[in-house]
């Protein structure tokens, strides 16, 4: 037994004025300053207004949003008693109004117990709303919330199959003027989750068409939205990918690449779209050196040539390369100017949190410690893993 | 060497030395502070709820033993199911964390030290996969 899970998805041009049909009292979003200051906010306001509901703003949610954000958005919403929530931003914002959605219905829960192990009976007293600002993350069409805990350095994959949206809005407007770096990055987030979420030991034939559909969406649009932020085509289409490939991966889950992602972005400040991709081809190659040859079925999808599986997984993964170095990415440790010792240092930390987070549980090959260990330093190195 | 019957003295004496004997377990979970109940719920020819207990410390069972009744212990975790659904997780047919997130397993206990420790349930399942198991149905 297992579920397909998705919100309402409001796409496409003029996707935004769906808001005004909603149906409630008053709505909190939950945002962060760059989007207030953008113009964003008000625009969401003003289709919030149509509908008679009233506004409040929160712009505190940070970068990696903190648990105590998190906390203190939950305080902020019980005093006001929203009947929606509105998420609004990129991945951290809309993960921390997923976190503040359960807390605010859940007084009694921990922040970094929000666990999709358990029922948690929320949906009582509000709805959310997910709105994407960037095309990477996927976070308005998932369940999952990455919040960090800064006493331990560390990222924490949490959350709920009720957790989800209500409403996701997939609007092109808020992602045309994203600068190239933010726009490679979290395309490459989107691509990760696709190839991941095929890969996946829990993939399923349900979330199978998202990630081949997402993964082919990347490798089309991603260069031509880098390579020209007013195509407007690449723009809309990087940003539908995004949030289908968000549908693959939650209904089929990540994997590796986002276990050593999460513990490497969590300990040295990475952006989470550079961290995850970073790994991606590492952990692609370890594997496949097992014989995971679900690659090549991605690698035919997206037209690559190849005699066999096993030359299609490796034309893949050689792609997945091209890509990055395409977009001028960073594909090992060392070319993000972390010293070796610095690295050296925290290694038994990377390697308990990777370890232990969520997202490994459905690897489709589990390192132990010692092969966890040579694929940190391969990636650092920029080495083809060969094991 | 015999197959273990599940959910005897035998077999939980059986984990209780493969997690002691596994440097995998014992890695993964040294942060891992918590007694558990293994809740076995009748179903077939189980006609009465079977209780697993196990101390796990630091990566260390310090403690395992099949409990008379449910008020022998009183763990910080219980992790509860039918008798087929374990038997499922412990033939590896079934993944622990799947069986928890569609409740055909359910746990209950402090849900952050789970999510912090989530590669220490993955190697208890392994190491049940490597008792010879002997199962009634």
């Amino acid at each position: 037994m297992w579920f397909f899970n998705s919100p309402e998805i409001a796409f496409g041009e003029g996707a935004l004025s769906y808001l005004a049909q909603l149906h409630g009292k008053r709505a909190y979003i939950i945002t962060d300053e760059m989007m207030v200051k953008f113009g964003f906010a008000d625009l969401v306001r003003a289709q919030l207004a149509e509908a008679d509901i009233e506004t409040r703003v929160f712009a505190e949610v940070e970068p990696e949003p903190s648990l105590d954000t998190v906390r203190r958005g939950a305080e902020l919403l019980r005093a006001f008693e929203p009947d929606w929530i509105v998420g609004l931003g990129g991945g951290s914002a809309m993960d921390a109004a997923k976190a503040m959605w359960a807390l605010y219905e859940r007084p009694d829960l921990s922040a970094d117990g929000i666990s999709p192990l358990e029922y948690l009976g929320l949906g009582k007293k509000a709805r959310l709303v997910a709105i994407s600002t960037t095309s990477g993350t996927g976070a308005e069409a998932t369940w999952a919330i990455v919040l960090s805990d800064p006493a331990e350095k560390r990222k924490l994959g949490l959350g709920s199959r009720e957790t989800l949206a209500t409403l996701a809005i997939v609007d092109p407007q808020f992602v045309m003027k994203m600068p190239p770096r933010l726009t490679a990055d979290t395309g490459l987030d989107a691509l990760t989750h696709a190839i991941e979420g095929y890969t996946s030991s829990w993939c399923n034939d349900f979330a199978d068409g998202m990630c081949l559909k997402a993964t082919d969406l990347v490798f089309k649009y991603l260069p031509r939205a880098y390579a020209n932020g007013d195509d407007a085509e690449a723009r809309e289409k990087m940003h539908n990918a995004a949030a289908i490939a968000g549908l693959g991966f939650i209904n089929s889950m990540c994997a590796l690449a986002h276990a050593m992602g999460h513990s490497f972005g969590g300990a040295f400040h990475i952006p989470h779209g550079r961290s995850v991709s970073l790994f991606l081809p590492y952990t692609m190659e370890f594997a496949a050196n097992a014989g995971n040859y679900r690659y090549a079925d991605l690698a035919r999808f997206i037209g690559l040539d190849g005699l066999n599986v096993e030359q299609q997984t490796r034309q893949l993964i050689a792609a997945v390369r091209d890509l990055e170095n395409g977009l001028g990415s960073n594909t090992n440790v060392a070319s993000l100017g972390i010293a070796r010792d610095d690295y050296t240092r925290v290694l038994e930390t990377l390697l308990d949190h990777a370890e232990n987070d969520t997202q490994i549980v459905a690897s489709p090959r589990q390192p132990d410690r010692s092969e966890l260990e040579k694929l940190f330093w391969y990636a650092y190195d920029g080495k083809p893993v060969d094991f | 060497m015999a197959k273990v019957k599940f959910g005897s003295d035998a077999w939980v004496q059986a984990l209780h030395n493969e997690l002691n004997t596994s440097k995998a377990y014992e890695d993964a979970a040294k942060n891992w502070e918590g007694d558990f109940y293994f809740v076995v719920d009748p179903e077939g020819p189980i006609k009465e709820p079977m209780y697993l207990y196990m101390d796990l410390w630091h990566g260390k069972s310090r403690e395992a033993f099949v409990a008379k009744d449910k008020d022998a212990k009183k763990p910080a975790f219980v992790m509860s199911g039918h008798y087929s659904k374990w038997k499922k997780v412990v033939s590896a047919q079934l993944d622990p964390i799947q069986a928890l997130m569609t409740g055909q397993l359910k746990l209950k206990g402090n849900m952050v030290m789970v999510m912090k420790n989530v590669k220490a349930a993955q190697e208890i399942v392994r190491a049940c996969t490597r008792i010879d198991t002997e199962f009634e149905m």
